[in-house]
């Protein structure tokens, strides 16, 4: 059902736009803790330009399938976040308390804001992933014919 | 009664609201059209957003990020950021369920190729 | 309270709704209940909420929308009755006393920013005050969701993974 755009404008605009769309989101996650953003803004904006980059180019060629091979990384989100957790348990605090991570040479506030970098981008991450993957679940053709690739 | 108009009035907000609180539900429950369903469930969800924001506005404060390190921190000049936690992760699973009834939706239409709330059940006689 | 431009905000927000809910084009619903979480954007942040803002911005407007017009694009985008039927006696029964005691209720609110009300003191200046002191993070909200309420926002990141694992679930199949 989705192939590859025809106009020649879409499909320059979309190749420079998507880069600067993925530095914006990368910004968004890093400055979460200074200006309005974090953790859930930048997923959004990630996975949406993943979802152009299908849209316009098509599943079929080399962008568009990059962008769907990305969904195979589903759950690595989830892993980051629960595993920052469990990074704690193993320095000896309690489960996600920061200030409990073994860095040498951080202080207590920096350790929690290390922690909260690190769980925000697991949560971007996520949010990204599954942006994409419900886009591919509800673009498959009904009764089978074709496939999105 | 002359107390409960001047409550109400005062507070805009919370009649915005019931309002789209309740028309949201009533569409959720009597809309034939599936499609239709979902879109007042989400103006439901929305509202309830929108009471807890409301409450957690004060009058004269500003944003809840710190303006500046030096000095003591008051907490009446900014905006209470507790319920922006509460409704930020709120936002965020409503999207994710509302991808879910809409796959839901679209599984449906596959098996019996109508969006109609009366013709589905009739063909599942 | 007295800008009239809230009063505008909040009659656009009461307008795209019903908007959306009234038209038969189902499209044109997606599109009105996008125009709708703009809107709504626009109220949070008039009422100081600016990461629920963007939030809301990209997610109501954006991904919401997508996801109905994918939807759309592959069912019937006409909403046709099959027939004119009466609404259930029930619901039209039971919402308006539920509206007349929500209205009734408002009696006992707290004044619109009122910043002793309840919900503003105990916990909350508590959080406002140590923010920077114990994460070195000024964004209020980010510190919250994630260090001191960290439990919160891993079930929900479960809750989205398993969102769209169940969409895969539903909707994927093998080509015949």
């Amino acid at each position: 059902m989705i192939g590859a755009h025809d106009s020649v404008i879409v499909l320059t605009i979309s190749r420079m736009l998507i880069p600067l769309i993925q530095l914006y989101a990368i910004y968004i996650l890093f400055f979460g803790q200074y200006s309005p953003g974090g953790g859930f803004a930048a997923g959004v904006i990630f996975g949406a330009s993943l979802i152009l980059a299908i849209l316009v180019f098509g599943p079929e060629t080399h962008a568009g399938a990059v962008a769907t091979k990305v969904v195979a990384g589903d759950g690595l989100g989830l892993l980051v976040y629960a595993g920052v957790g469990g990074l704690c348990l193993i320095g000896g605090g309690e489960y996600l308390n920061y200030a409990a991570l073994e860095l040498p040479g951080l202080s207590e506030p920096a350790r929690r804001s290390l922690g909260i970098l690190l769980t925000q981008i697991g949560v971007g991450l996520d949010i990204a992933v599954t942006a994409v993957s419900i886009v591919l679940s509800l673009s498959f053709i009904p009764h089978g014919e074709g496939s999105h690739g | 009664m002359v107390e409960l108009l001047e409550a109400v009035i005062k507070r805009p907000n919370f009649v915005a609201f019931v309002a789209l609180f309740l028309w949201g539900l009533y569409i959720a429950i009597t809309h034939h059209n599936l499609v239709k369903k979902l879109i007042g469930l989400y103006i439901v969800q929305t509202s309830v957003i929108f009471f807890f924001v409301t409450f957690a506005a004060k009058q004269g404060a500003t944003v809840p990020i710190l303006l500046s390190n030096d000095g003591k921190i008051e907490a009446r000049a900014y905006t209470n950021p507790l319920p922006h936690a509460l409704t930020l992760t709120a936002i965020v699973v409503q999207v994710a369920t509302l991808g879910v009834s809409v796959a839901v939706v679209a599984g449906i239409y596959r098996n019996y190729d109508s969006l109609d709330e009366a013709e589905i059940l009739k063909k599942l006689e | 309270m007295t800008n009239w431009f809230e009063l505008v905000l909040l009659a656009l927000v009461l307008i795209t709704a019903g908007g959306a809910i009234l038209v038969k084009d189902l499209i044109s619903a997606a599109f009105i209940l996008g125009s709708y979480s703009f809107f709504l954007a626009l109220v949070w942040a008039w009422l100081g909420a600016v990461d629920l803002a963007f939030v809301e911005a990209l997610v109501g407007a954006g991904l919401a929308t997508v996801f109905f017009l994918l939807l759309l694009f592959q069912t019937a985008p006409k909403d046709k009755p099959i027939r004119r039927t009466r609404p259930p006696l029930a619901a039209l029964l039971s919402l308006p006393p539920l509206g007349l005691l929500l209205i009734y209720a408002a009696t006992d609110l707290p004044a619109f920013g009122d910043p002793s009300s309840p919900a503003s003191t105990h916990v909350s200046p508590v959080y406002i005050e140590n923010s920077m002191k114990d994460t070195l993070t000024p964004n209020f909200v980010t510190s919250i969701i994630m260090d001191y309420r960290g439990f919160d926002t891993l079930i929900e990141t479960a809750v989205i993974f398993t969102a769209g694992i169940v969409c895969a679930a539903v909707l994927w199949r093998k080509e015949a």
